[in-house]
């Protein structure tokens, strides 16, 4: 694993602070999270072959002409699939989806579940009783069943794949934000603030999103594993992205057939999706560490 | 005119409990109550609906009138406009009392800002001086703390310090020295009793301890399941009560105290 050291010093920068008295605590903070810097190390491997994979592939996508389920070698470094694609080429087109699902899924949720959330923790009486009952519904309610309603609705795209998978997390997101709301909304600083006449805007961007805001964090990454794997779920089914950009559910379809004689087209999406998802897990922990108020306050 | 007037201020959950049943009482510029009761005889409940801030699935009946304005039955914004400038309220848990992700200063600057109007280099001046008056030492240091940096003591002056920045004619105290060491429960009774003297502030002072309440309230009113059991000045209250139940908690704080002696005699 040489090529993580590189990643591991970009990993470590957006910590960099900016104040000198803090710059100990912040690095001593670091220091603690190897769970942390693994799993930056780890995720940020594959974003890098995402990132990658927008500049340069080593053959185009729709290139056929390696030959059908060449092994690994020289040319191809992974070897080909049943069409005689480049497998290398694949996996890096499939870190670039599973990336951009990660992200977008989390994206949708944290917009729309954080909304939802703080929305139900402020209502009181019906509106709560409305919003958590459409909340569990939404919970309740199959992902693959809203994926392919919305297929049906426009076209097996990504963005098809994405949207259904954000809206099913983002009743998981309000969920939790709204129970992590109405905590904070029992504490006596937010009395305090009403009393010294502060508006429900203020209290809500100055105390509540800031007090939620740890355990808000750590939870959209353990989505964001989910929503990667949610994908490879959806594109297996043919539900995901269309070829010939190929996604790692779809290559692991693909290669169940020839799992026996080429093993390496199931063995290569399939090993990036678990070390993706690790990785985005080992951060999830990792900043539960960093963040949380409490264990801060237990300051070594 | 009295700075609060409560008329048959009843407090009753949605389920129909009552919480409160039928208390009045009257409070005049610069004047003490001790409002005292075990727990859950409502002495809490009955602070926070002067506010106007009973917490949801709880109604309050009968009028609440806090410096002329009437608190019961007023909106969210009419409610908005008259907290801080004419009550204010401290509380028994000073952990909780402040947000523990906002650095003290800028805690207190908020309410400061806000009410005077003030910004940057006087905003900051305010708020070292609004930490120096509850007699905090190194106020800048304090200022530049997180709230589970300080000590619990510190945090309740802090949260004073909060409560007056607004410089309100009525302060509420919730039990605001019961989660405090003895010591530093004396500390902050006595820097209370300055502030308030200072300010000519009323004070409507909630706790179960009546050794405290006397130490600081000029009459005190006893509450049992949520009605008044008895009112009148300390020395008339703790002399001679006139009721059983104060009479039992004058006797239990009473043999307190004798603990103390017999075993210091001994």
């Amino acid at each position: 694993m040489t090529s993580a050291n590189p990643l591991e010093s970009t990993a470590s920068t957006p910590s960099t602070p900016s104040t000198a008295p803090e710059a100990s605590a912040v690095k001593r903070r670091a220091n603690r999270s190897y769970t942390l810097i693994t799993g930056c190390a780890v995720a940020g491997l594959i974003v890098l072959l995402a990132l990658v994979s927008f500049l340069w592939l080593p053959y185009a996508p729709d290139d056929t002409s390696g030959g059908r389920l060449a092994p690994p070698g020289a040319d191809h470094l992974l070897g080909t699939d049943k069409l005689g694609r480049d497998l290398f080429t694949q996996v890096m087109t499939g870190s670039r989806i599973a990336v951009e699902a990660g992200l977008g899924s989390v994206l949708i949720a944290a917009t729309v579940g954080v909304t939802l959330g703080v929305l139900a923790a402020f209502a009181q009486g019906w509106l709560d009783d409305t919003l958590s009952a459409f909340l569990d519904i939404l919970i309740a309610f199959p992902t693959l069943l809203l994926a392919m309603l919305i297929v049906a609705a426009r076209s097996a795209t990504l963005e098809s794949a994405i949207l259904a998978i954000g809206l099913a997390q983002s009743a998981v997101v309000g969920r939790v934000v709204r129970v992590l709301v109405k905590r904070v909304l029992a504490q006596d600083y937010i009395t305090a603030a009403r009393t010294s006449g502060t508006s429900w805007l203020r209290i809500t961007a100055g105390h509540i999103l800031p007090n939620i805001w740890p355990t808000l964090v750590v939870n959209l990454a353990l989505q964001f594993g989910l929503a990667v794997l949610a994908e490879a779920g959806l594109s297996y089914l043919g539900l995901g992205a269309p070829p010939p950009n190929a996604s790692w559910g779809g290559m692991l379809q693909e290669a169940q057939s020839t799992f026996t004689t080429a093993p390496a087209g199931a063995l290569a999406p399939g090993i990036l999706l678990v070390l993706l998802v690790i990785g985005v897990n080992l951060i999830a922990d990792g900043l539960r560490d960093t963040l949380d108020p409490a264990a801060r306050g237990r300051g070594v | 005119m009295n700075i609060l007037e409560l008329h048959d201020l009843t407090i009753r959950t949605t389920d129909g409990r009552t919480l409160v049943d039928g208390l009045s009482l009257a409070l005049a510029p610069g004047e003490r109550l001790g409002l005292i009761g075990e727990s859950g005889s409502g002495k809490s409940l009955t602070s926070l609906a002067v506010l106007g801030l009973l917490p949801a699935g709880m109604t309050a009946s009968g009028r609440v009138v806090l410096a002329g304005a009437p608190i019961t039955g007023a909106s969210e914004r009419e409610l908005t406009g008259v907290r801080g400038r004419d009550a204010a309220i401290v509380f028994q848990e000073p952990l909780t009392a402040l947000d523990p992700l906002m650095r003290v200063g800028r805690q207190i600057a908020g309410p400061l800002g806000r009410r005077r109007g003030l910004k940057g280099t006087a905003l900051r001046q305010a708020v070292t001086a609004a930490l120096e008056q509850v007699r905090l030492p190194d106020p800048e240091r304090v200022a530049r703390a997180f709230p589970h940096e300080i000590s619990g003591g510190q945090r309740q002056r802090v949260a004073l310090a909060m409560a007056l920045a607004c410089e309100p004619k009525l302060l509420i105290a919730d039990e605001p020295t019961t989660a405090l060491d003895v010591t530093v429960q004396a500390e902050l009774l006595t820097l209370l009793d300055t502030l308030v003297r200072e300010r000519d502030m009323a004070l409507l002072f909630v706790s179960h301890d009546l050794a405290v309440v006397a130490k600081i309230a000029d009459r005190v009113l006893v509450m049992r399941n949520g009605r008044a059991v008895e009112t009148g000045e300390v020395r008339e209250i703790v002399g001679a009560p006139r009721e059983e139940y104060t009479r039992e908690l004058v006797n239990s704080a009473r043999r307190l105290e004798s603990a103390l002696d017999l075993r210091s005699g001994r």
